[in-house]
């Protein structure tokens, strides 16, 4: 029996199109996958079935709940069923939750808004549904509020909320995508559980790993259509449409990097006598400058050496005994010429802290980072200056790492000030164009501002602005996590490609393993800011020597796993 | 569109304000400083369309005067206090600690206490006269503008391009005056325009109590005070500049409003 039937499902708003000729079908006791990039309108169907979306969407077509029409437009009736028989978890459980509101109360409201039962009754339902999604209230009180919790409690309580009045169809837009990965692996656990008990499952998801091992069922979108749907195995393990071939494809893209000599990638042996990657030759010689007139050191090609580096973040309570959070504790490693050595850890690691004192943004209480022999951490003013024309970095969030105000030339212009001495107007906007043509933008490109480009094309500009004073290192802080898969893929084909032309050394902080596996030639492990394990790459993955490691890859949603078992 | 006929109404207010004062600059109908007490309390008429005040004076003249000074001190107070208040809340947000605590709580003292009266006990401690109305004034927006500037700087200070700037070795000075400045202006000329509005309140005020501009310059709150005895046989004296102070911060207080509205609907798009 048919839980859900959507048919021929259209939602447009003025001109635009956001979903057209939709149809699916969902089974009680079953995950139904909703896979697409942003943009493909996976988000907006499922608003559509909660019928949530905004008043001036134009629909049309069927949504059939147990072979009955959904009463849409009819509030009441939509309330009736919204929480009662569709739960809905969406991916911030922040800002999901109440923040004023304890999480049993809050609970509890929602069990109240289905049964007719008492506050006390409500109370106690309340609690053996918190219990359900494993806070049991030996261990977290019902009295707790959503900031007192950790964000995989806090989705927990989001579930509970949705799953308080017994849902038979629960939708879950994208619930672990703000989670590290064993939280997700537990979440989906969780969710699984509730779908071996009956309910319906619409799982929201940019990640086809994560549907891979979740999903019975999956339909693929694009720009709104489902270009292709049928059960998981099949559409992924033999894809007919182009499209999620290409997805697949995109997915699984590694970049072919040419080996540097000295960095024996895939071996991560030290291997002396490299090629000093400061004489790769560049399109513009001159631009070069010499990164390295002071007398050799023991170990020639060791471009940052990171020694017993520890960084304790004071308590907050000045009268508070405790000594504070160790973020950082005795951390060493290094990372030669030509190099792409990757840090990964879940959040609170300590990886942004390690970062933050390789770029010399933070100051750490004890040991040392040497860019060249020499020690960034002690160096100020002009010695300082001259150390960061060797390392920039490229951050995060494609939208947050640009002055809206300012123009791209000037976006991009900005490291030049470090040059010296200092360059013309002339001689910087021809940097500039070609730096932007060297990440794959246009020289026009320079005139823009930055909400005219696509996160893609943002860290493009985000690459351009730190190699225009042609550092040997890169620090890339999760560069890549907060964009499309297919947009991902150029991106990491371009860092690939710079680090062959350029020898250019990266240091990659992220927490998708995939990425790691994809771009780096060796990796480290962080946990509670210590390194735990590190090694190449390609033998930590294959062979993880701490239990956290192992962990962690055990958690991360693997498809070529979940499409070769059983 | 509501909000936007209401910034339209405040627009036009202020403009009308500005251009009254700007007028006066040049020409006024008829000379504010000649006394001619035979023309003394006349009704509305065409040689004087708002009538004549008790000395014979052209009330249209003497309230596009009043304008001009209300608008004066109240730019000048306004615009003292941005030139001290924006620094020391820029200074406050680069530097997260003890220098923000000191500059943020001494902005709380002055908080502390009663603007109008401190005004006026200030204005009377330094002696009346414009120049001190200003400063008192002054002193009271500062930390308005010290507070403003500091949560907007804040929030931007964790953002991944001032750590790009910062990687180009730009000093918290430069990157406060290149990145941030610019970044919160549009929330400072809100505050501004809303700030401007209680200044005129304030002039008025001390103005009524004889600590503002002194005689024989026209003010607002002056016409006001002198008009009192008068409340019963010609109103209308105390009626036209309270309607004038009313429709001045009426308009700058729309203004304030609505360039907020707009602004925050850009915020939330970029």
């Amino acid at each position: 029996m048919t839980l859900l039937s959507v048919e021929n499902l259209s939602v447009g708003y003025g001109d635009h199109t956001a979903i057209a000729e939709l149809s699916l079908t969902l089974e009680p006791g079953k995950v139904l996958g909703l896979v697409g990039e942003s943009g493909s309108g996976k988000s907006t169907a499922s608003l559509a079935v909660i019928d949530l979306l905004p008043e001036n969407a134009a629909r049309g077509g069927t949504i059939l709940l147990d072979g009955v029409p959904l009463p849409v437009g009819d509030e009441a009736a939509m309330n009736a069923l919204r929480g009662g028989t569709i739960g809905m978890v969406f991916q911030e459980p922040m800002t999901a939750l109440n923040p004023m509101m304890t999480i049993g109360a809050q609970v509890a409201e929602a069990v109240q808004l289905h049964r007719r039962v008492g506050r006390r009754e409500a109370r106690a339902l309340a609690a053996a549904v918190l219990e359900r999604v494993g806070l049991p209230a030996a261990a977290i009180p019902p009295t707790r509020y959503p900031h007192e919790l950790s964000g995989g409690q806090r989705q927990r309580v989001a579930i509970a909320i949705a799953i308080a009045g017994g849902p038979r169809l629960l939708i879950a837009d994208e619930p672990t995508t703000a989670l590290d990965v064993t939280l997700q692996a537990q979440i989906m656990q969780l969710l699984r559980s509730l779908v071996a008990e009956g309910m319906a499952l619409l799982l929201i998801s940019h990640d086809l790993a994560l549907v891979a091992e979740n999903a019975d069922a999956i339909v693929v979108m694009k720009d709104g259509r489902a270009v292709e749907s049928g059960p998981v195995r099949e559409v992924l393990g033999a894809p007919q449409h182009g499209y999620t071939r290409r997805l697949l494809e995109r997915m699984r893209h590694v970049p072919v990097r040419k080996l540097l000599p000295g960095t024996g990638r895939g071996t991560g042996a030290a291997g002396g006598g490299g090629a000093p990657q400061t004489t790769v030759s560049l399109a513009e010689p001159h631009l070069h400058h010499p990164s390295d007139g002071l007398p050799p050191r023991a170990g020639e090609d060791v471009l940052l050496e990171v020694s017993s580096l520890r960084r304790v973040y004071p308590s907050r309570n000045p009268f508070s005994a405790k000594g504070g959070k160790i973020a950082l504790d005795d951390a060493s490693f290094v990372v030669r010429r030509g190099e792409s050595v990757g840090v990964v850890g879940e959040s609170g690691s300590g990886k942004t802290t390690l970062l933050r004192a390789v770029l010399a943004l933070d100051r750490p209480q004890g040991g040392d980072v040497r860019l060249n022999g020499r020690s960034i951490t002690s160096a100020r003013g002009a010695a300082l200056r001259a150390l960061r024309r060797d390392v920039q970095a490229v951050f995060q969030d494609p939208y947050g790492s640009f002055d809206p105000r300012h123009r791209i030339e000037r976006v991009v212009a900005e490291p030049l000030v470090l040059l010296d001495p200092p360059v013309g107007a002339a001689e910087r906007r021809r940097r500039v164009e070609a730096t932007l043509e060297k990440v794959g933008l246009q020289a026009g490109h320079a005139d823009r501002f930055p909400h005219e480009f696509s996160g893609g094309q943002r860290q493009r500009i985000a690459i351009a602005r730190a190699l225009i004073v042609e550092p040997a290192l890169v620090v890339l802080d999760e560069a890549v996590s907060a964009l499309d898969v297919s947009v991902r893929a150029g991106i990491l084909d371009l860092l690939a490609d710079l680090s062959d032309r350029l020898g250019l050394a990266f240091l990659f902080v992220s927490h998708d393993l995939s990425v790691m596996r994809a771009i780096t030639d060796r990796l480290l492990v962080m946990q509670a800011g210590r390194i735990v394990e590190q090694g190449a790459t390609a033998e930590v993955m294959a062979a993880p020597q701490h239990p956290y490691t192992a962990s962690l890859l055990a958690a991360t949603p693997d498809l070529e796993r979940a499409l070769s078992t059983t | 569109m509501k909000g936007r006929a209401l910034l339209t109404l405040g627009g036009l207010l202020v403009g009308l304000v500005v251009l009254a004062a700007l007028v006066s600059l040049v020409w006024t109908p008829y000379d504010v400083a000649a006394l001619d007490v035979g023309q003394r309390l006349l009704p509305f008429s065409a040689a004087h369309p708002l009538g004549t005040d008790q000395f014979g004076r052209d009330m249209v003249s003497m309230l596009i005067v009043g304008a001009r000074t209300s608008l004066a001190v109240s730019l000048l107070a306004v615009g003292a206090a941005m030139l001290v208040g924006i620094p020391i809340g820029l200074a406050a947000a680069a530097r997260p600690g003890p220098l923000d605590e000191v500059l943020m709580r001494s902005g709380d003292v002055v908080f502390a206490f009663p603007s109008l009266l401190t005004a006026i006990l200030l204005a009377a401690i330094l002696g009346p006269g414009a120049s001190n109305a200003v400063l008192a004034i002054a002193i009271f927006n500062v930390p308005v503008f010290a507070r403003v500037a500091r949560g907007g700087a804040r929030g931007l200070w964790s953002r991944d391009f001032i750590a790009a700037a910062r990687l180009a070795a730009k000093g918290d000075a430069r990157i406060s005056l290149e990145h941030i400045l610019p970044n919160i202006a549009a929330l400072i000329v809100v505050q501004a325009t809303i700030q401007f509005s209680l200044a005129l309140i304030a002039e008025a005020g001390l103005s009524y109590v004889g600590l503002g501009v002194q005689p024989p310059a026209p003010s607002w709150g002056r016409m006001l005070s002198d008009a009192q005895t008068l409340a019963g046989t010609a109103p209308r004296l105390a009626i036209l500049p309270g309607l004038a102070i009313l429709l001045a911060v009426l308009g700058f207080t729309l203004l304030g409003d609505g360039l907020r509205d707009r602004l925050d609907r850009r915020g939330a798009r970029a």
